[in-house]
Parts: structure tokens; C-alpha cells; sequence
């Protein structure tokens, strides 16, 4: 019963989830401009990020916990450099 | 005492996320500290900005206005967004002159402003204390830079300053 | 695999209605980022995801966890530290870095640059 109940609510999480990265990916691919298309790609991370902890609820393995840590840490630091970009068109200066 | 340990909080942190990260035994402890401790040295040589805190009271009662206007905000936003974002709704950019100069103070004051959603930090400039905050909802009986100036930085300048 | 039937039914109901009101949270986020107007409007949709989405789920993921192994797992909150830590920044960044590129391409809707001598002789 129980075991049920969650495998359903797991499942329609990731649906939404994926749903909700779609919509990142359309507004990265859109644009218009280059600040939406990083923003969206932030939004992006977090969003995989979140789905990848419903796969560790679903399996209980702790290896998807640290991706979940890494994909976090990638998105942080990518967004961080692509923004730097934006405002002054060099990463490091 | 100092010399050894000269960021006892950041110590004890570092050594509590080795051992949630592997696993809480004594081994992992020993492993944890020595690795915590030169980390910690090695931040010692960077010489950041060292905030005293003050009033620990201030900080209790500043976590709660926090976590309660965080998740208000979530909610209002979240129906914002439910009901359809193309409902009359005016957003914008509002200006609030600071008297908060603690650059501490001030990065967490940028941390509560981006954490709730609806409000975000765009621009500080630190000689006039002009900060630009983007609003997504201005209501009309809400002013949103007496918000930030009343019920935020008072708490603010109580704990650091 | 992970044996979920094992969780009491009260857990898995606690959990089950975290997980999906979290990946709702993150859902209405990215609503937000395809339906708002202006740069400005949707630099406060992702927000929604990374501080009660972010949350909900690792409550989830916490409890489900901590009642599954009998014993208290909370590594999850090291990514919620790390996740509330990051986000501001990045918005904050971009944020500003959108202000720079709309004030020197001339957009409306922003406000102006101010230079600093003339606004500390207004307020002296």
C-alpha cells in the first residue's frame, strides 16, 4: 500500500520535473536575449538536480546524492562564469 | 588557542560535512580534523574580513523573520505564477538608500533579498549606499524599501554593528 | 532497489505529499520563466525551485531515508546549504550584468546610471 502510494507520487514528480526542464530547455534554446538563456540554464540545473534525488528516493542509493552534489556545484559555478562573461565579456581578468 | 584554530565555526563545519558526507565514525573523525585544520590555516592566510557577531538574540529573531517571509513569499508567488502571470500586476525597480556599511550585513542582506522569491538584489553601490532591488508584485499598500529598511536592517545592524 | 513497502503508511503519505508539492513549487518556477514578460520579471522564477522546491524534496528524500535505515540520514541538507548558498549569487550576478547591458545599449525600462559624485552632493 504504502510502497504504491509513493511510486505513484515519484512518478508524478519526475513527470513534472521533466516537464519543468522541458520549459528550461525551450527558454534556453529561445533566447531572446543571452541573460534569459543562462538564467534558464541555472533553472535547468536545479531542476535535473532535484529530479536526480526522486531517482535516489526510488532506488536508495546514495550514488545519486552525489551527483546530485556535483551537478549542483557544475550549475553554480558555470552560471557564476557566464554571467562574469556577460558583464564584461572575459572570464578572468 | 587562536593560532591553531583561527576559524573555530569554519573548523567545526568543515569537519561535520566530512563526516555527513562519509560516515559518523572515529576513524572518519581523525581523517576529517586533519584535513579541516590545515584548511582552515590555509584560510587564515587569505586574511578575509573577520564579522564579530554581537547580539545572538537578533540573530534568532532575524532566522525567524526570515524563514516566515520566505515562505510567504513562496506561496504568493507561486499563486502568481498558478493564476497566470498576465493578470494586472505591476513590477519594478525600487531604490532604498542603506546606512548598513558592514560588507557581513550586507551580503546577508543580499542572501535574504535573492532567497525570497518575488524580490532580487540587482545593484549596490557602496559609496552612496544605493541599492537597486527588483520587485515582482508591487502592491500598492505595501512600500517595499520601508520593508528592507525597517524590518530587516535594524536586525542587521543590531548583530554586526 | 529500494524496498518502499517497508515505510509505515503515515511516512509514505508525509513523503509522498513533500515530493510532489516540491516538484510542484519547481514546476510553477519554470511556468514563470516561459510565461513572464521581461528579463527582470523572470529573474524571480527560478527562485520558487531552489527554495521551497529544493527543500520540500530533500524532506522527502531526508525522511524517507532516516525511516527506511532506522537510523538519522541527513546529507541532504548539504545541498540544500550548498543550494541556498549558490543561488543568490548567481541571480545577484546576473542580475547586474543585465542592468549593465540594457544601460549601455540604451534600453528603456531601466533605471538610469547614477554617477556617484552627484548623488552623495544630493544627499550631503
Amino acid at each position: 500500500m504504502s510502497g504504491t502510494i509513493l511510486l505513484g507520487a515519484i512518478a508524478i514528480s519526475q513527470g513534472m520535473l521533466v516537464v519543468a526542464m522541458f520549459i528550461c530547455a525551450w527558454r534556453m534554446l529561445r533566447g531572446p536575449r543571452a541573460q534569459d538563456r543562462v538564467l534558464a540554464m541555472d533553472a535547468l540545473y536545479v531542476a535535473s538536480m532535484i529530479f536526480l534525488v526522486t531517482f535516489g528516493i526510488r532506488t536508495g542509493s546514495v550514488l545519486y546524492f552525489e551527483a546530485a552534489l556535483v551537478i549542483a556545484l557544475m550549475g553554480f559555478v558555470s552560471t557564476a562564469a557566464l554571467a562574469k562573461f556577460l558583464m564584461r565579456g572575459e572570464v578572468i581578468e | 588557542m587562536s593560532r591553531v584554530l583561527p576559524y573555530p565555526l569554519l573548523t567545526a563545519g568543515l569537519i561535520l560535512m566530512w563526516l555527513l558526507l562519509n560516515a559518523f565514525t572515529p576513524g572518519h573523525l581523525i581523517l576529517g580534523t586533519l584535513l579541516a585544520v590545515p584548511a582552515s590555516l590555509a584560510m587564515a592566510q587569505l586574511h578575509p574580513a573577520k564579522p564579530r557577531l554581537h547580539n545572538w538574540r537578533a540573530i534568532a529573531r532575524l532566522a525567524g523573520v526570515v524563514i516566515h517571509d520566505i515562505a510567504v513569499s513562496n506561496i504568493s508567488v507561486a499563486r502568481i505564477m498558478f493564476s497566470g502571470a498576465r493578470l494586472p500586476r505591476t513590477s519594478g525597480f525600487v531604490a532604498v538608500t542603506l546606512d548598513l556599511q558592514d560588507p557581513t550585513a550586507l551580503a546577508l542582506l543580499a542572501w535574504i533579498i535573492n532567497n525570497a522569491p518575488g524580490t532580487a538584489w540587482v545593484e549596490y553601490r557602496a559609496a552612496t549606499g544605493r541599492l537597486l532591488v527588483h520587485v515582482l508584485d508591487l502592491k500598492d499598500d505595501q512600500d517595499w524599501a520601508e520593508i528592507i529598511k525597517n524590518r530587516y536592517e535594524p536586525l542587521l545592524m543590531e548583530i554586526f554593528e | 532497489m529500494n524496498d518502499l513497502s517497508a515505510l509505515p503508511l503515515w511516512a509514505a503519505i508525509l513523503i509522498a505529499l513533500l515530493l510532489v508539492a516540491g516538484s510542484t513549487l519547481t514546476l510553477l518556477g519554470a511556468v514563470g520563466l516561459l510565461r513572464l514578460r521581461s528579463f527582470y520579471e523572470r529573474l524571480h522564477a527560478p527562485t520558487l525551485g531552489t527554495s521551497g522546491g529544493v527543500l520540500l524534496v530533500l524532506i522527502a528524500s531526508m525522511l524517507c531515508f532516516t525511516v527506511l535505515q532506522q537510523r538519522l540520514v541527513v546529507h541532504e541538507v548539504l545541498i540544500f546549504i550548498f543550494i541556498t548558498l549558490t543561488t543568490p549569487v548567481t541571480l545577484m550576478l546576473l542580475g547586474r550584468a543585465a542592468l549593465y547591458r540594457d544601460r549601455t545599449e540604451g534600453n528603456d525600462g531601466v533605471p538610469a546610471f547614477e554617477p556617484e559624485e552627484i548623488v552623495s552632493e544630493a544627499d550631503q
